[in-house]
């Protein structure tokens, strides 16, 4: 029988780590991570979860035991936030480029100065090119379904590659909601045990990150793309897999909500697309056909679900993070797939951990829908002071 | 009832947020499927004042912005009355429950109903401290069972004995004291 909690996200989040059984965990804390850091390492200390826990000096440490400890064969995972993911990005790309699954939880804050430990999601997008896969969760559910499920989909031998599981500072990590805990037995039998392509071995003495020519470079980057393509029908047969066998369901590369009919749709990635639904219920009430589509799965990018919905809907796009120079990321990355002469509205909105209300989703989706939004801009942006 | 908003008001170190995870826990227990309880997203310091937050509702909560018009609001400590509008933004017909020996009468929010219990006093008499500061925030849970109807004394008993083991009988002593010494204007 699962068991179900009522408790922070990064406590369920460390419970399906728990579950999920890596050898090796290695992290620095940072806020608002430091918590599923604490209960990890508490869990190690009173031998509730057998994981080898190794204390670093720094996120770049970090991340490099993860990757030393994946190259030798054993599931690994480590969590960080905002500067602390920054100062991994070096061991990022290796983790990525050298097709390690480590696993890692990224609690999205803003980066500064002007220090600020609250939510955005400028952190996780920085790191889009790195070579890691990248869900946004929404829900304390979601995040432990997610987390286990990331393993596996990193450890498949068609993927080999790292996952970032990303869910928000505060708005969820230190918010305490129910979840259900799998039983443990249950779990083993959906994420079976790592069983690696290679792994570096006394015994058995390989080569690995060595020089690699002009000749094989462009093949190797090119295998690697054509992973992260394979990515996308694997995680959604994998979260289909979960829902038939334990439940719970929030959708595959995208969450749609009430998007069947809708002329406006609203894109978005994290709780903007769960508190949304507040403002969708009340503007459906009023005669509006509008939906959510939140974006669950950020790397790959589902570009064919949004070039089809692009097809019969104007999009909206609220992004939590900022380009400069260029806009909303994810509002970038929606106009590079929708379909020609789709008309697409965006908004930065909730930089540095600003409340996103559900009266400040249906302001801005009634903006576009009454023909005021433009086609980039800025909401609640106060005047100079 | 849609969805309830708590506020908490009280002093860092006084387990406001721990008051609004017990509740939610017993609101739980007593078949709201759709609880949430948070702290005010920040760095605490002890002493200063600082806020929870709970949501109660029948269905799942997708809600996760701040609360800016509580249903319900409890002050664990009136000191911080001199500070901070306790009763900003409370809803007409909302409730505000006060840890205090004052009378609800002494008090005037407007179109708000208003609760007092001397929740020091029953913290002190059940012995429930740490480094001699009486810890108040399971005592009031007691005040808010009395004032609504979505969760009961029982429910919190569980949810305290859940979570405090050992500390849960004098604990569960104070909330029933809390209980029958809440007054209500």
């Amino acid at each position: 029988m699962p068991k179900e909690i009522i408790d922070t996200a990064n406590h369920i989040a460390a419970e399906a780590v728990r579950i999920a059984k890596p050898g090796v965990v290695a992290a620095y804390p940072i806020t608002p991570q430091t918590t599923i850091v604490e209960k990890i390492a508490q869990m190690i200390e009173t031998g509730k979860m057998k994981s080898e826990f190794i204390c670093v000096e720094s996120e770049h440490s970090a991340m490099t035991a993860a990757i030393g400890a994946s190259a030798s064969g054993v599931r690994s995972y480590t969590a960080t936030s905002s500067h602390g993911l920054l100062l991994m990005h070096e061991m990022l790309t290796w983790a990525g480029m050298a097709r390690l699954p480590v696993v890692m939880t990224n609690i999205n804050r803003a980066v500064g100065p002007g220090w600020n430990i609250w939510c955005d999601l400028n952190d996780a997008l920085a790191q889009r090119d790195t070579g890691w896969i990248q869900i946004y969760c929404a829900y304390p559910q979601e995040i432990f379904d997610t987390t286990i499920q990331a393993f596996k989909l990193a450890e498949d031998k068609r993927i080999s590659l790292p996952v970032m599981v990303n869910h928000e500072g505060f708005i969820m990590s230190h918010t305490s909601m129910p979840a259900k805990i799998y039983d443990e037995a249950e779990v083993d039998k959906y994420l079976p045990k790592y069983n690696p392509n290679w792994k570096l071995d006394p015994q058995d003495p390989l080569s690995h990150g060595n020089l690699i020519s002009p000749e094989h470079y462009t093949e190797v980057r090119n295998d690697m793309q054509k992973s992260f393509d394979a990515a996308k029908d694997i995680f959604v047969k994998n979260a289909e897999d979960w829902k038939k066998q334990f439940g719970s369901y929030f959708g595959g590369m995208i969450e749609y909500y009430m998007c069947d009919d809708a002329q406006y749709v609203m894109v978005t990635l994290g709780t903007i697309g769960a508190e949304g639904k507040v403002a969708v219920d009340k503007l459906r009430k009023e005669g509006h056909k509008v939906g959510i589509a939140r974006i669950r799965m950020f790397r790959p990018f589902p570009t064919e679900e949004i070039e089809k919905l692009s097809k019969k809907s104007t999009l909206i796009v609220i992004d939590r993070a900022i380009s400069p120079g260029m806009g909303g990321i994810v509002h970038s990355e929606v106009k590079s797939c929708a379909a020609p002469g789709t008309k697409i509205f965006g908004f930065i909105a909730g930089l540095g951990g600003r409340d996103v209300t559900y009266g400040d989703i249906e302001n801005m989706i009634r903006k576009a829908i009454e023909g005021k939004a433009k086609s980039s801009e800025w909401y609640d942006l106060k005047e100079a002071q | 009832m849609s969805l309830v908003e708590i506020r908490f008001h009280g002093r860092g170190g006084q387990g406001a947020v721990t008051a609004a995870q017990l509740l939610v826990a017993a609101a739980f227990k007593a078949g709201k499927k759709g609880v949430q309880a948070f702290p005010f997203f920040g760095a605490e310091r002890r002493g200063a004042p600082v806020m929870a937050f709970a949501r109660v509702a029948d269905e799942e909560v997708v809600i996760h912005s701040q609360i800016y018009n509580p249903d319900v609001v409890v002050v664990l400590d009136s000191g911080v009355m001199e500070y901070v509008d306790v009763a900003k933004g409370v809803k007409e017909g909302g409730l505000v429950i006060i840890n205090t020996t004052k009378k609800p009468s002494e008090y005037n929010f407007g179109k708000v109903r208003v609760a007092t219990v001397d929740a020091t006093g029953i913290a002190m008499k059940n012995k429930i401290s740490i480094s001699g500061i009486p810890i108040v925030n399971t005592a009031i849970l007691g005040s808010i069972a009395k004032c609504v109807n979505w969760v009961g004394i029982e429910h919190l008993e569980k949810a305290i004995t859940e979570k405090m083991g050992e500390k849960a009988p004098q604990n569960i002593e104070a909330i029933r004291e809390a209980y029958n010494s809440t007054v209500v204007a």
